[in-house]
């Protein structure tokens, strides 16, 4: 039953492009709508207050290998709204018909591949369906086919190929050693000879892998330009859940259950996501151009993810994935403003846009939400997250991190307030004094996002019942 | 068995690394798009040629097949869009020299 | 063992010829031979079907892909090919030279690699483990596939020229 999260948009696009259903192209963007809805349906009835909830799923005709946990269901939850999201956006970003037929297609494959990459509980169809989303997101980014996207794109194939291999020799190295691909297998088989240099050697590669696809510092090369440079509704989605959930779910779920925690990954943890949020904090202060900020803005949120992995302990391990839903959120409702702003004005840099809370009331005051939250300020989503995440370093001990992260979030709060006050507070440039406010897409899918924000920052009490206990319960 | 696996091993992954290196330098030096996509192409016969030992060696071949077989249905379909790609940007510049192209953030 | 390492010699020569080759067309052509090379040894190591697939895909379909598109972008002009080969030759002559070093230095270190191999069980057919054990590996590559000819759908329209 589980398996029809990955086939039911897989047997969707096969029926919308076969040839004789000419008529029905128009309504796939309306199936679309309906399925990711469902999906966000599913995902939220599904969650357990108890603390293992595990079903695999024994068809009578295939046997898959996939497993529902709550870790698996926040990713099916971010993914689902915020495909929602990128295809409300996508009808005022793409021009004609035709395109936008080949976008909603794009992203069912999107869908099936990230819901494939959640539930999978094996090594080998990890990777397989990791590839397919990477594969469909090379082809969302040179949508548009302009020069910008073109040589991005090709930096990020090239980089993200050489982090694919980089894998599959982990794998590789994994099968010489165990003998099979499931998880259960090889972590008795890890966990009964911890020192094996052959194995240090293979976890060592499949991290680095993991971070090339992540973007974390020192791999970072990609992340800035392809953000910047590709089309709007394609931003949200990368910002939103692929770069995360590629990189960073990938090694939550292979660190918890195959490698099993060890001092020396968590100490490289550590160090990766405090150096990540400091190269990306910093980074983020001189950029001129608003969606290169955000780009920069999203290692270092993603560094606290990290940080909150390496703790090695479930208050840790919730937080992080509590963490991953927050950033998809308030990343998407950051990328929706700028888009928004982008199809009115025309520009990007910042030092050209200028009280634009003016004429764009809307805008301005969910992209208040939105910085808010993600400066980890009281009492938004974003404050629970980070508050998770370093209580959890200080109980189990790393306390210069800890002040660190708290040290750094202030600077978070520094650059996202300059970029607050440079694009919508102060001084109306005179340019664009007759523009309206945004569309009415844009503006439906910043308020739904912004709602979603005020309702798990306030409610946190039920939040923390239902979400966050059955994720610590998770880890193992 | 442990020695005799070991000896097994060892040249093929001595190849494996040299083939790895000839890659990594192959995507780094050049400028020319096309052969950095050559350079990726042989990172792929590198580990495919890994993943065919590793399973010699324990035994799985079935298990190792069907891990080379789908690995060749991924790279086959990463190399159509990378060189889909490739044509884009030749069709905007005319040109494949990746000096002139990747410069281009202010 | 000695026959294993004059392949692996071969495959070696092989990549080594298509990083340094000036020639585009050439390095495609060493592209195909090793995946021809790699063939051989997949015959050698017991896995058939895995080595069938090789040899049609990868030395069959990737290098028209890698020919196709290199007939369709312009070539260089003659005194750039001049300037271009020097500057190759003076930028990747030292490459065989880095690589008989590290085989010499790599050959000589001897870690110690305890493997303890799994063990052993039944023989079964590449096919039976495909379709009877892991058809996620089945339904992923599908979805992989159909992806593929989207893309070919949406990146290669506006060059005027179909890709298969």
């Amino acid at each position: 039953m589980l398996s029809l999260l990955i086939t039911i948009p897989f047997f969707s696009i096969l029926v919308f492009n076969m040839p004789f259903f000419g008529y029905l192209r128009r309504a796939i963007t309306v199936w679309a709508y309906v399925l990711f809805c469902a999906q966000i349906a599913l995902a939220i009835r599904l969650f357990s207050p108890v603390f293992l909830n595990d079903f695999i799923s024994r068809g009578h005709l295939f046997n898959f290998n996939i497993a529902l946990d709550n870790l698996s269901l926040i990713v099916i939850l971010s993914s689902a709204i915020v495909l929602f999201v990128t295809l409300i956006i996508s009808t005022y970003v793409i021009d004609s018909e035709k395109k936008r037929f080949n976008f909603v297609n794009l992203l069912l494959f999107a869908q099936s591949g990230l819901n494939g990459l959640a539930l999978s509980r094996d090594m080998f169809s990890l990777y397989i369906f990791l590839e397919i989303v990477a594969i469909t997101s090379y082809i969302l980014i040179v949508f548009n086919k302009d020069i910008k996207a073109l040589s991005a794109a090709f930096k990020y194939v090239i980089l993200s190929t050489v982090a694919s291999v980089l894998m599959v020799s982990s794998i590789a190295l994994i099968l010489l050693l165990s003998g099979d691909t499931k998880f259960s297998v090889i972590h008795t088989v890890i966990s009964g000879q911890p020192t094996n240099f052959l194995i240090m050697f293979s976890v060592a590669l499949f991290v680095c892998a993991a971070f090339i696809k992540a973007g974390v510092v020192p791999f970072h090369g990609w992340l800035p330009e392809v953000y910047s440079h590709s089309p709007a509704a394609v931003s949200v989605l990368f910002a939103g859940i692929i770069s995360k959930a590629l990189g960073i779910y990938t090694l939550m779920r292979v660190v918890n259950d195959v490698f099993g925690t060890n001092a020396k990954l968590n100490s490289a943890l550590l160090f990766v996501g405090i150096v990540s949020i400091a190269v990306g904090a910093l980074a983020a202060l001189v950029q001129k151009d608003f969606k290169r900020m955000l780009g920069f803005s999203s290692i270092s949120q993603i560094g606290y993810i990290i940080l909150g992995l390496g703790c090695g302990s479930p208050l840790g391990f919730a937080g992080a994935a509590f963490h991953i839903f927050n950033h998809a959120i308030f990343k998407s409702l950051l990328f929706v403003n700028s888009a928004a702003i982008e199809s009115r004005t025309r520009t990007t840099r910042m030092e050209n846009l200028g009280g634009l809370s003016r004429v764009m009331p809307i805008t301005g005051l969910t992209s208040v939400f939105g910085f808010v939250s993600a400066a980890g300020l009281p009492p938004l989503a974003g404050f629970w997250s980070k508050l998770l995440i370093v209580l959890a370093l200080v109980v189990s001990g790393h306390l210069v991190y800890a002040i660190l992260a708290i040290v750094l979030s202030a600077l978070t709060l520094a650059y996202l307030l300059s970029m607050q006050r440079m694009v919508f507070f102060g001084k109306l440039n005179e340019r664009f004094s007759g523009i309206k406010e945004a569309d009415f897409g844009f503006s439906l899918s910043s308020i739904i996002l912004a709602a979603i924000i005020i309702f798990t920052g306030l409610f946190y009490p039920f939040v923390l019942g239902k979400f966050i206990l059955p994720l610590a319960g998770v880890f193992k | 068995m442990n020695i005799e696996a070991l000896q097994i091993f060892w040249p093929f992954s001595l190849f494996v690394i040299m083939l790895f290196i000839i890659g990594i330098y192959c995507i780094s030096i050049t400028f020319n798009l096309i052969r950095a996509l050559l350079g990726v192409e042989i990172l792929i016969k590198a580990v495919t040629l890994l993943i065919i030992v590793a399973g010699f060696i324990s035994g799985r071949t079935a298990l190792a097949q069907a891990v080379v077989i789908s690995l060749i249905v991924v790279e086959a379909v990463s190399i159509t869009v990378a060189v889909g790609i490739v044509l884009g940007i030749h069709g905007h510049n005319n040109s494949l020299d990746a000096r002139k192209i990747l410069d281009t953030d202010k | 063992m000695n026959l294993n390492i004059a392949i692996l010699i071969i495959l070696l020569m092989a990549a080594l010829w298509a990083t340094m080759t000036r020639s585009l067309l050439r390095a495609a052509i060493a592209l195909a031979l090793m995946s021809l090379v790699l063939t051989v040894i997949m015959f050698r190591l017991n896995s058939s079907l895995a080595a069938v697939f090789e040899l049609s895909v990868c030395a069959g379909l990737i290098p028209v892909l890698f020919v196709s598109t290199i007939s369709l972008t312009h070539p260089l002009t003659k005194e750039e090919v001049l300037q271009h080969m020097k500057d190759r030759i003076r930028r990747f002559w030292y490459l065989p030279f880095i690589i008989v070093a590290a085989g010499i230095a790599l050959s000589l270190i001897t870690v110690k690699l305890n493997i303890k191999l799994p063990p052993p069980e039944a023989v079964k057919s590449a096919r039976a483990v495909l379709w009877n054990e892991r058809p996620l590996y089945l339904a992923g590559q599908i979805i992989i596939l159909l992806i593929g000819a989207f893309s070919v759908v949406i990146l290669f329209k506006e060059s005027g020229k179909d890709e298969h």
